[in-house]
């Protein structure tokens, strides 16, 4: 459309008109930018694929079915996909793939109750407590993160014990130079069941709660349903475990004459990357949802007060929804972050995406583009996935305003 | 106007002393409300009137002195200060309205999670106030979706909700374009024919010398003079107060 | 009808007021108020004294013999070495030790002389920034240092051009390293980043889409993904033959990466700008480029200072990463140092003191960034 108008505009003017006609500079402008971009991108590639040739680096995918030939610090990357050094390129980058994925999940946890627990905190009127919880955020929010990883790794390698004087809590946690032993879950037949059944009370929850929250519209009747809900997500797989003849087995870390023989090992690169993340991230969080709980306007506590609602109705009904409305997205923001910073576990060794898959495989089948394409297409993936996710919740917890 | 002496004090202060650190918020206040009266306090900003009437619900806490509201002592004790709330409410200079819920939701809110009334009889509640502030046809859109008047019945509205002996007005027009304030005066006046016992922060003084019982003039953190409407503008004793009538009047007259 | 006598303002009753008040409500207003007090001062009781212990109190400061400023001080007989410094408490004479190689990296030790230079023209920046606050033709003046710092420091400590001998990139490292590597970021993407977040304002499609894409791409990928891009690739972008240096290869990098930050913080600035703005330019006649010079950017820049400080405060903390694709910086010669045969096992008091080197910088920095924020928020209310 916007062709045919200029085109009927250009054609009652004169040559220098048409030079000063706005429509058609941004036209020309728009053009030149495009043949300009594409004739950059046209030289850089055409050097690339020369210079690949010269070199005799190879092109393509098919290193993705190589032999990878190297050992990966085993965890449950390697677990899940029963990695060997026969298995294949493209087994690394599924194995980095869940290593990352657990970092970014653990530590999504971990550093947003940590950020709670401080951000509250430096709300507090405990002016110590307030005092403390700030000198937090103020200590680790400037000290660069990668400094922070190579710190605690740095000192878990020292002060966690040689294996032969492993730390032991209760006999069923070890703690050691090699890492945290927890006793490995071995699922049977009748665990499925369980699961089921977890899974059938928090249906069954969500619908109590229904029911109760329309008893409580029609008669004014509150009902507190937090006992019922623990009962029914809770009490209703117990009793499904118990049925079955408790179908899951432990195999417990047993402190043998030098070492830890069984149990599910948590390197300590991992504890001291996803400590380190979640210690740093939750400065952040901790700031945001300060700001969250500092946007609701003192009136509205006031208001609340003086229509008679206890503190905590108060901070159900009317701080907290708005509170989070303003928290959330800052959060959520952080959790990207955090699954990015995840990256920078190539510096301790922890065999994420980046450091066995963008390292160690780069390192030997040298293809830069396809490896560190990959890598940037899985950060690129869940990327999009938090900004929709961001837009969604920024769409649903929005005000009306005018 | 003579006060009827049969007429029970339905709020009584006596030597109120407040501070802020070492300020001396409110001085020896002594003040007593009949039920029904409606009152008006003014002075200049600084003079305590807000801190005043905030203390009666308890929203400020007040060092040395004795309130009793509806015959229950204000002491820092939860119960008794919700049982008073729920007698006592207050419209808030800045209408504080609850921004993420409707405003039929605003008004339910108190009755269906205080009184437990259930969400029925809330709903058809809050719109007949609504009716009454003339209101009714924006139940259903956000606060910040109306205009500060409108807002501002909204707030009355909701007040009205809990059934409250007694109301209090932080200054309700100070925050409002000129050409709305007189659609919230208007209501008010409404309320005061009714007999509700009302305590206005003000500087409306037409509303004040229309239908107030009682005006007092504070200054300062201490009540200076009170008097009927009439006296009060005609015959102001105090030479403070007659320097304030003498700002206020010039300015509005 | 009543008149009241004038009431004396009195002080409120002594329980009320001083220590034992501010004691009550601000520690001990409640039971678990209380007892929060109490857990938080057992904390500090556990954490801190050993901390100084470790640091200063049972540290070994046997540094031998010193010359500061042409005095000699005999902090001991003879200088400690790994053996004789102690495994509990901090052995700092390795610090001092390892103290060239922490601020110059392997920079020659008879050129010293210019980066000592540098280090005194970034301060000299700093305090004529601070200084010039109300000097009539203070933008100019900052714009015009700017611009010349780091024309002056690549002259400085690279050489060549006929006036200074020559020292090569990999020899450059510690602390040196990591300013230069800042200050090149925070001044090369800066510019890229007004431009882009230019062309993501601007109504061209072409422009806006390409834009967008950049900085949206940019922002979603870690920044060791595009370190390594650098690092890798760049290299088989240009002719074969070219030689590309390791350093520019990771400046080329952050600035890319930080420019995508910069555009995003300028384009808040851009949209905090009332429409009214961009009508009265345009109807007074100003063309695009005069435009956004004269009115338009020199508001949205202002708006967007104490996040621009802020993003440049992320930049410093991400030049750590250079140490991964190789580069010597302040962090990797921790790593370095701590390898000497002759001082093994030393990472922890390396860590300790680089964490407080970049503590105190980044922290200033933040402190420098919230003075601005309060002073625009007041500008502004006035």
């Amino acid at each position: 459309m916007k062709q045919q108008n200029i085109l009927s505009q250009v054609k009652n003017l004169t040559f220098r008109e048409i030079l000063y006609n706005n429509e058609v500079r941004a036209f020309f402008f728009q053009v030149a930018t495009f043949l300009l971009i594409f004739g950059l991108f046209y030289t850089i590639i055409g050097n690339l694929f020369d210079n690949i040739e010269a070199r005799g680096i190879h092109t393509g995918f098919s290193f993705l079915k190589n032999r990878a030939g190297f050992d990966i610090l085993p965890f449950l990357g390697n677990y899940l996909q029963d990695y060997t050094p026969e298995s294949s390129n493209l087994t690394v980058f599924y194995v980095g793939l869940i290593n990352t994925l657990i970092v970014a999940f653990v530590g999504i946890i971990v550093t947003t109750f940590l950020g709670l627990f401080i951000g509250i905190a430096r709300l507090s009127n405990n002016y110590l407590i307030a005092k403390l919880a700030g000198g937090y955020i103020e200590l680790f929010r400037n000290i660069p993160v990668l400094l922070q990883i190579f710190f605690w790794y740095n000192i878990f390698i020292n002060i966690f014990p040689h294996p032969k004087k492993s730390l032991s809590f209760f006999d069923v946690v070890f703690l050691n130079q090699r890492g945290l032993y927890l006793p490995k879950p071995i699922l049977e037949n009748g665990f499925l069941l369980v699961i089921i059944a977890f899974v059938v009370g928090i249906i069954l929850t969500v619908f109590m709660k229904r029911y109760f929250n329309k008893k409580h519209d029609e008669t004014g009747v509150h009902t507190r349903t937090l006992g019922y809900s623990t009962l029914l997500i809770l009490g209703l797989p117990a009793v499904f475990f118990l049925l079955l003849g408790s179908p899951l087995h432990f195999d417990f870390a047993v402190l043998g004459k030098f070492n830890l023989k069984g149990g599910m090992q948590v390197v300590p690169e991992f504890i001291a990357l996803t400590f380190a993340l979640s210690v740093y991230t939750a400065t952040y969080i901790a700031e945001a949802i300060r700001s969250g709980i500092e946007a609701v306007d003192k009136g509205q506590k006031e208001a609340a007060a003086a229509i008679g609602l206890t503190q905590t109705q108060s901070l159900k009904l009317i701080v907290l929804p708005q509170a989070l409305r303003v928290a959330i997205p800052p959060t959520i923001n952080q959790y990207l972050n955090l699954t990015k910073n995840s990256s920078l576990a190539t510096a301790i060794g922890y065999p994420e995406l980046m450091s066995a898959f963008g390292g160690t495989v780069l390192n030997q089948v040298g293809q830069a583009v396809e490896i560190l394409g990959m890598a940037m297409l899985v950060y690129l993936v869940i990327s999009l996935c938090i900004s929709f996710l961001l837009n969604v919740v920024n769409k649903r917890m929005a005000i009306p305003e005018r | 106007m003579e006060t009827e002496n049969n007429a029970s004090n339905i709020i009584e202060i006596s030597e109120l002393n407040k501070w802020y650190g070492d300020f001396h918020a409110l001085k020896n206040i002594n003040m007593n409300v009949k039920e029904g009266e409606i009152i008006v306090v003014c002075g200049p900003s600084g003079s305590g009137k807000s801190t005043l009437i905030r203390c009666v619900n308890f929203l400020e806490k007040f060092q040395e002195g004795n309130i009793v509201v509806a015959g229950i002592e204000l002491t820092d004790d939860a119960q008794k200060i919700r049982k008073i709330r729920s007698e006592v409410a207050m419209v808030f200079q800045h209408f504080n309205l609850f921004p993420h819920l409707s405003i039929v939701d605003n008004l339910t809110l108190a009755p269906i999670w205080v009184h437990n009334e259930t969400k029925e009889e809330a709903r058809e509640k809050a719109l007949k106030f609504l009716e009454r502030v003339d209101i009714r046809e924006q139940a259903e859109k956000y606060p910040n979706q109306l205009s500060g008047g409108q807002q501002q019945r909204v707030a009355i509205a909701r007040s009205l909700c809990t059934s409250p002996k007694i109301m209090l007005f932080d200054e309700p027009t100070s925050a409002l374009d000129p050409e709305m304030i007189s659609e919230v005066l208007d209501v008010m006046v409404e309320l005061a024919k009714e007999g509700i016992t009302m305590i206005c922060v003000t500087h409306e003084m037409g509303f004040a010398r229309k239908m107030a019982n009682r005006i007092i003039f504070m200054d300062e953190g201490q009540i200076v003079e009170e008097n009927d409407p009439i006296n009060f503008f005609k015959n102001p004793e105090s030479d403070r107060l007659q320097l304030f009538l003498s700002q206020i009047l010039t300015h509005d007259e | 009808m009543a008149v009241n006598e004038l009431q004396s303002t009195r002080k409120p009753p002594i329980s009320q007021i001083g220590a034992i008040l501010w004691l009550r409500t601000n520690l001990f207003s409640s039971w678990t108020n209380g007892l929060l007090t109490l857990a938080s001062l057992y904390l500090l009781y556990i954490a801190i004294p050993p901390l100084l212990d470790w640091m200063f109190l049972s540290a070994n400061f046997n540094f031998g013999t010193v010359n500061i400023l042409g005095f000699d001080i005999k902090f001991s007989e003879v200088m400690a070495n790994n053996d004789n410094c102690g495994r509990e408490a901090a052995c700092w004479p390795f610090i001092y030790e390892k103290f060239y190689m922490f601020t110059y990296g392997f920079y020659p030790r008879e050129e010293v002389w210019r980066p000592d230079v540098f280090y005194g023209l970034t301060a000299l920046l700093i305090v004529i920034v601070r200084l010039v606050r109300n000097y009539k033709y203070k933008n100019r003046v900052i714009l015009t240092m700017i611009v010349a710092y780091p024309i002056v420091s690549y002259v400085l400590i690279a050489g060549g051009f006929g006036l200074l001998p020559v020292v090569q990139t990999h020899l450059w490292g510690g602390l040196l390293l990591t300013l230069i590597i800042a200050s090149v970021g925070i001044v090369v993407s800066f510019p890229i980043g007004v431009v882009l977040a230019l062309g993501r304002q601007s109504d061209l499609r072409v422009i806006k889409l390409f834009s967008t894409i950049f900085i949206e791409f940019i922002r979603a990928v870690p920044l060791i993904t595009i370190l390594f891009m650098a690092s890798f690739v760049l290299p088989l972008f240009l002719e074969s033959g070219t030689n590309f240096d390791k350093l520019l290869r990771a400046l080329i990098a952050i600035a890319l990466f930080q420019a995508a930050y910069f555009a995003e913080v300028v384009r808040g600035g851009l949209q905090a700008i009332p429409k009214g703005q961009y009508e009265a330019a345009d109807a007074i006649g100003l063309s695009y480029f005069k435009k956004n010079a004269l009115i338009i950017l020199p508001q949205a820049l202002k708006i967007s200072i104490p996040n621009i400080v802020g993003s440049s405060i992320s930049l410093f903390k991400d030049t750590t990463l250079v140490l991964i694709i190789g580069l010597l910086d302040m962090l990797a010669m921790v790593n370095m140092t701590s390898q000497d045969i002759h001082w093994l096992g030393r990472e922890t008091e390396g860590y300790v003191t680089v964490t407080i080197v970049f503590w105190v910088i980044l922290y200033s920095m933040s402190r420098y960034s919230r003075k601005l924020e309060i002073r625009f928020n007041t500008e502004n209310e006035n």
